[in-house]
């Protein structure tokens, strides 16, 4: 047995500059494995779901009326399937009109409290607004109305929103969001997530979404004062669980911004693009200014006034899918207006209202003004005419939606004491 | 039975070549034609007291190689031969062996100690030769001495061979008794005393319930320290060498002993022969590297459950440690610096100073600062060069606010001594020094600089006239420059180095066409030094870069000319070859990471890739790993170009992927299967069934080096992901050799070793799976991954109910099952429900503090709810 060699390294750096250029090609090598992943977990999916979510034909719901008018009614049937996010931002005209008008969750309007208010929705008080998309890419951020038409082009704090050297925004990441913008604080209000640095959302369920939208926006700096390389600031609303106090919470509480109504989103569901009965929106005079509808001069009208659909046989329809059916246009109103098929045409409910039988329309007293505004894209739903209607007559009152949340509670008591007691 | 092998073995040994040559042949043939009576006649020739010496030595020394071999699958074949053999052949050996042991003759003794080690290290673990330990301490307490001497080596061969584990406490203790007994001070034979004493050094690993009996532990400590007084300077030696080795195996039982310890070195470290004193040295050295190592766990995640405390017996001994190593600085020897294999007293001293500083930090300063003010301009030059080494020593330890007052200090008088010093030890010293300040002290990480403007001019001007000092102040000179131009990486987009970047190029260069730079090291420390110099450049020297590129490869170029040479030739060619294909790797990987240079730079690429084919074809059966690096970072620059290089190339990559010998090539090799897949996409296609079957054989080798095998997974993936869902053809092999691979590597049993081991294999097979899921996504074959999800899922939860997953292989595995979920969708929803992945581990890493896992695990919950909501 000879002695153990104790030598040490002598005046010799620790590692050699051979075995630093392995390391920084094994370094490099993983950081484009995981790059070649992380692309592939992005955008696939992301495109898949978009693709799958643009059902032919969505019907708008408009409640809050449109200003701008498009240059061109022109629709283009060579509309392409294939186009991503990313492309879709840099769509003009009636194309992106079109895409965009396809892209939103709508609320439906609430006519009725659904069951299981207290476990099953969230509640928050809808920011008073201009609802947009805003799609952030390729280091610039486009804000787009429902109609397609730009809000604003900006630099923003969301990833690939703005362009900055560490080059953190890759070319594949993106966002979209569900937003609100708030003109007095000039402030866009995220009332929805659909896509995530590049992660698509439609497939995840409200309750996940909006997890995710709290902690990521938080996270980007995009909720920072506005700066250089970002020029608005975004902001989440507080959400509650729809029992009492959450409720009560989003219908009193003080926020930031002007409210108009309260939104409800069942936590199951997923982001449904048009209209869907998941959402839902509700409002009185305590928590909106726009109550009832307001005609093109921004007053009230007497009578309460709706936009129907023309259809081949004179019905009138609404935008809903199936259409509901409000009655019959005289052939002589037809034929002197020189009135088509699919002409959207604006009518007053007369004294007669509306009458039910079993839940259902029954009758419409219908009074014809003429066409609508060109800017209008579709016919009124059922909901929001209903909720006018009722506004008008007999309103939904928030303690009624209370009420309903307590009852609730009663039934899921009783069983429980019973078993106390046994 | 046995024959006659005397005068082949005398043959064996001829001169004559083809004498030779001839009985190698024939014992070849024994060997084949009948093994047990070939080892039996071996061994008898082992044991015979007539035969000669030399025969007998012999006899063994093929008796031992029967039975052991370096290359771990030919050992696993010997070991698998003898067990099978004849169980009568095996006793006769076994007796021959052991009666060796009393032969007159030390030759022969000496052999017959290890191949009974062999023996019993295959044996033993299988409970065979259970008489073996009794048989040898028998022997001990009889006469003659030469037999207890031979004895006690053989006990210190096999605690070297076998495992602790092996043998049972009730053995140790009468191994200890009996190897301690003969270490005592009482035994007057000086072999047996050596033998004994060395014996101890292997028997060390054996003694954990002895060294925590106080009483035992006591004996054994007071034994070795006697030993070190012993008269006979090689038993003195040996027992410094348990003290060495008792220092890291039993720190934690140090304290009673250590003033004794440190007397008992510090004697020796002054007084006894150089060969006694380096041990004293090492045997601080080593109690640093043990306290280091306790403090770095301290200082990093402080759990409080570290193993052992420290006792900071280095702080305590400091007042007396510092000045006792200082002194050893003084006794240089002339030309150590030009002689690579010098190890000297002066050397190994300088050495534990640094360690000690690394150890105590700020509190050395004040115990250097005098010694060095006080030698630093001293006549002799063993005193300027000892003062400056124990300031280069303690730059890494102490904090930069004590160290940068006096590194301001002498940074001018240390650039003067490297231009006026008339010692060429001293200004190899304060080369070296200078490129210790940078090191250390200069960069980001410090706040107030030591560089400025107005003396980088000088630095550099200084450092560069250096380089055309001896090759090794040069060398020190290149090395300095290193860490010079690294204290600027990341420092913005404007470098101080940038005015001066073309003439240290050019210097460089210079120093790499120097007729002695093949001395020292003193050429590849010049391209080192360019590739960090190129490494840290920045967007303002992008053009320089991009000039380098010609230069380069015409040097490259002018290696492919020479004809005919010489092996010794061959081998500096290649040499130079790989400093050069390792610079241009480093250059393509700068320029490749932003687009504009990288377009620039474009225009070369056929060129290089020229260039490299060439290098490859220098030699005949093995590739340069050097070359095969560069083609990675080529092929990522290239992206999917790459795919014309490939039907030349392709035969390169193949010869790489089968060097098992030379296992660094393969896993380099297997690298670059990942970026030529990445770079060519479904392109790759053409090649995947050849590069595939390669790979399967490669994971089902035993003489393939385990290391490469995670890599070889991962690559999996990287082929998956590239070619979608044509993987097909290649899903059952894949998975198959996956899922053995995730069997095994579930559970882990072993030493740190083997647990960062298993951990890197299971990041293999993690981003095997990724890369598979993801390369299947929206293809309509998404459905033949079904049946392999169960056991993935079982895997992920295998390995996180065994909690010692390393951050890499947890967020690795997170996104494995975000990838599962996210390409079965509903066809896995309630199989991953049920997974106890998708609740706890999924809730782990969402709220861990690694960013990288938090990001994971939120994409794979996404993904998760999507496969579920849907």
């Amino acid at each position: 047995m000879a002695p153990h060699d104790i030598r040490r390294p002598f005046k010799r750096a620790a590692i050699s500059d051979q075995q630093k250029r392995r390391e920084l090609s094994l370094l490099r090598q993983a950081q484009n494995r995981r790059d070649a992943q992380q692309q592939a977990r992005c955008l696939a999916s992301s495109i898949l779901s978009l693709q799958s979510s643009a059902p032919e034909s969505q019907p708008e719901q408009s409640d809050i009326e449109i200003e701008t008018v498009p240059e061109s009614e022109q629709e283009s049937e060579a509309f392409s399937k294939d186009l991503d996010v990313r492309q879709a931002s840099k769509l003009r005209g009636p194309e992106v009109r079109k895409w965009f008008a396809r892209q939103l969750m709508l609320p439906e309007w609430m006519i009725d409290v659904p069951d299981r208010l207290a476990q099953d929705w969230y509640v928050f008080a809808r920011p008073a607004g201009k609802r947009c998309f805003v799609v952030s890419s390729n280091g610039t951020t486009v804000s787009r109305q429902r109609n397609g038409s730009i809000l604003h082009h900006f630099p923003s704090a969301l990833p690939a929103g703005a362009k900055i050297r560490d080059g953190s925004g890759s070319g594949q990441s993106y966002c979209i969001l569900d937003c609100i913008f708030h003109e007095l604080d000039q402030t866009y209000y995220v009332i929805d997530m659909v896509c995530w640095n590049g992660y698509s959302l439609y497939d995840c369920t409200a309750e996940f979404r909006f997890y995710w939208l709290n902690s990521k926006l938080e996270e980007s700096g995009a909720c920072n004062a506005p700066s250089h390389y970002h020029k608005f600031r975004f902001s989440a609303v507080p959400v509650y669980n729809c029992d009492q106090s959450g409720l009560y919470a989003a219908y009193t509480g003080v926020v930031p911004y002007a409210k108009d109504g309260l939104l409800f989103y069942n936590k199951h569901a997923l982001y449904q693009t048009g209209n869907t009965p998941l959402a839902l929106v509700w409002k009185d005079e305590n928590c909106s200014q726009y109550v009832i509808d307001t005609d093109g001069k921004g007053e009230i009208p007497s009578q309460q006034q709706v936009v129907l659909e023309l259809q081949d046989d004179r019905k009138l329809v609404t935008s809903d899918d199936p259409p509901v059916l409000f009655g019959c246009l005289d052939r002589d109103i037809i034929e002197k207006s020189g009135l088509h098929t699919g002409n959207l045409l604006r009518f007053a409910i007369g004294d007669g209202g509306l009458s039910f039988a079993d839940g259902k329309l029954e009758k419409a007293d219908l009074i014809y003004l003429g066409k609508s505004n060109r800017a209008r894209a579709f016919a009124d739903s059922y909901s929001k005419v209903l909720f006018q209607f009722m506004v008008r007559h007999s309103p939904l009152k928030i303690d009624d939606l209370l009420a309903s949340i307590n009852s609730a509670n009663d039934q899921e008591k009783t069983p429980s004491d019973i078993e106390m007691v046994g | 039975m046995a024959m006659e092998v005397t005068q082949v073995l005398l043959n064996a040994q001829s001169i004559d070549g083809a004498v030779r040559k001839n009985a190698e042949d024939s014992l070849k043939q024994f060997q084949e034609q009948n093994l047990p009576v070939f080892l039996v006649s071996l061994s008898g020739e082992l044991a015979n007291e007539e035969k000669p010496v030399e025969t007998r030595k012999l006899a063994g020394l093929v008796l031992k190689n029967a039975l052991d071999a370096k290359e771990q699958h030919r050992k696993f074949e010997l070991v698998q031969r003898w067990l099978s053999l004849d169980g009568n052949a095996k006793s006769q050996i076994k007796a021959c062996l052991l009666k060796t042991l009393t032969s007159l003759v030390s030759d022969a003794r000496s052999t017959a100690s290890q191949v009974i080690a062999k023996v019993a290290g295959i044996e033993l673990p299988h409970k065979q030769w259970p008489e073996l330990i009794g048989s040898l301490l028998s022997n001990v307490h009889q006469l003659p001495a030469q037999a207890k001497q031979a004895t006690l080596e053989t006990l210190g061969y096999l605690c070297e061979e076998v495992s602790p584990d092996v043998i049972d406490q009730d053995q140790v203790n009468k191994i200890l008794t009996a190897v301690v007994q003969g270490m005592s001070s009482s035994e007057g034979n000086t072999d047996v005393r050596l033998a004994a004493t060395r014996a101890l050094y292997n028997a060390l690993g054996f003694a954990q319930a002895n060294f925590s009996n106080d009483m035992e532990r006591d004996y054994i400590m007071r034994v070795v320290c006697e030993a070190t007084l012993s008269p006979e300077v090689r038993i003195r030696q040996a027992a410094f060498e348990c003290l060495v080795s008792i220092s890291s195996t039993y720190y934690e039982k140090l304290a009673p002993y250590i003033q004794d310890i440190f007397n008992i070195t510090a004697k020796a470290v002054r007084e006894d022969e150089e060969p006694v004193a380096l041990q004293a040295i090492e045997f601080w050295s080593s109690i640093c590297d043990e306290e280091i190592d306790i403090l770095e766990e301290y200082g990093g995640d402080f759990t409080g459950d570290s193993d052992i405390p420290c006792f900071y017996f280095i702080k305590q001994a400091l007042p007396a440690l510092v000045p006792m190593l200082l002194e050893t600085l003084l006794k240089q020897e002339e030309d150590q610096d030009q002689d690579e294999g010098a190890w000297n007293i002066a050397m190994a001293g300088g050495t534990c100073l640094g360690l000690v500083a690394r150890t105590v930090g700020d509190d050395i300063v004040p115990l250097v600062v005098p010694f060095i003010e006080e030698n630093i301009s001293k006549q002799d030059w063993r005193q300027r060069e000892g003062a400056t080494y124990a300031f280069g020593s303690i730059l890494e330890g102490p904090s930069p606010e004590k160290l940068i007052p006096l590194v301001n200090v002498a940074l001018t008088f240390m650039l003067s001594a490297l231009t006026k010093d008339p010692n060429s030890h001293v200004k190899d010293t304060t080369a070296w020094t200078l490129g210790r300040i940078f090191e250390f002290l200069h960069g980001s990480v410090v706040d107030s600089p030591i560089i400025s403007q107005a003396n980088c001019q000088q630095i550099i001007t200084v450092l560069l006239q250096s380089m055309k000092d001896t090759p090794n102040v040069a060398e020190k000179a290149c090395g300095a420059l290193y860490f010079l131009a690294q204290g600027y990486e990341e420092m913005g987009p404007s470098s101080p180095l940038t005015p001066f970047f073309q003439e240290i190029v050019q210097s460089l260069l210079t120093v790499t066409h120097r007729e002695d730079a093949g001395e020292s090291r003193l050429r590849t420390a010049a391209y080192e030094t360019l590739n960090e110099v190129v490494r840290c450049s920045t967007d303002e020297t992008a053009p320089l870069v991009l000039q380098l590129v010609p230069v380069i490869m015409m040097e490259l170029h002018n290696t492919l000319e020479g004809q005919k040479l010489s092996s010794d030739e061959r081998e500096k060619q290649s040499e130079l070859q790989g400093l050069l294909c390792g610079c241009l790797q480093v250059i393509i990987q700068k320029l490749g990471a932003s687009e504009p240079t990288k377009y620039v730079f474009m225009q070369y690429a056929d060129q290089i890739m020229g260039l490299f084919l060439r290098v490859f074809a220098c030699r005949s059966a093995t590739v340069h790993e050097e070359a095969m690096l560069a083609i990675g970072a080529l092929a990522y620059a290239t992206g999917a170009d790459f795919a014309k290089y490939m039907p030349e190339f392709y035969r390169y990559l193949e010869m790489g992927l089968q060097n098992f010998e030379e296992y660094q090539v393969c896993a380099v090799t297997v690298g670059v299967v990942g970026d030529i897949s990445r770079a060519l996409e479904e392109k790759i296609v053409p090649y995947c069934d050849s590069i595939m079957t390669q790979l399967l054989k490669n994971l089902s080798s035993n003489q393939l080096h385990r290391s490469v095998k995670p890599p070889i997974f991962s690559c999996f993936g990287d082929i998956a992901l590239a070619v979608g869902e044509y993987f097909e053809k290649y899903l059952m092999w894949a998975m198959s050799a996956l899922q053995s691979a995730a069997e095994l590597s579930t559970h882990i049993a072993g030493d740190d070793e083997l647990v960062e081991y298993t951990n890197s294999l299971r990041n293999g097979i993690l981003e095997a799976y990724s890369g598979i899921f993801q390369g299947f996504k929206n293809s309509p074959k998404t459905q033949l991954l079904i049946p392999y999800a169960p056991h993935i899922l079982q895997f992920l939860d295998g390995i996180y109910m065994e909690k010692d997953m390393d951050d890499v292989v947890m967020k690795t595995a997170i996104g494995v099952l975000g990838d599962l979920a996210d390409t079965l969708g509903s066809h896995a929803g309630s199989m991953i429900q049920q997974s106890v992945s998708s609740k706890d581990f999924l809730n782990e890493c969402l709220s861990s503090e690694d960013l990288m896992i938090k990001e994971s695990a939120e994409w794979a919950k996404l993904a998760i709810s999507r496969a579920i909501s849907v």
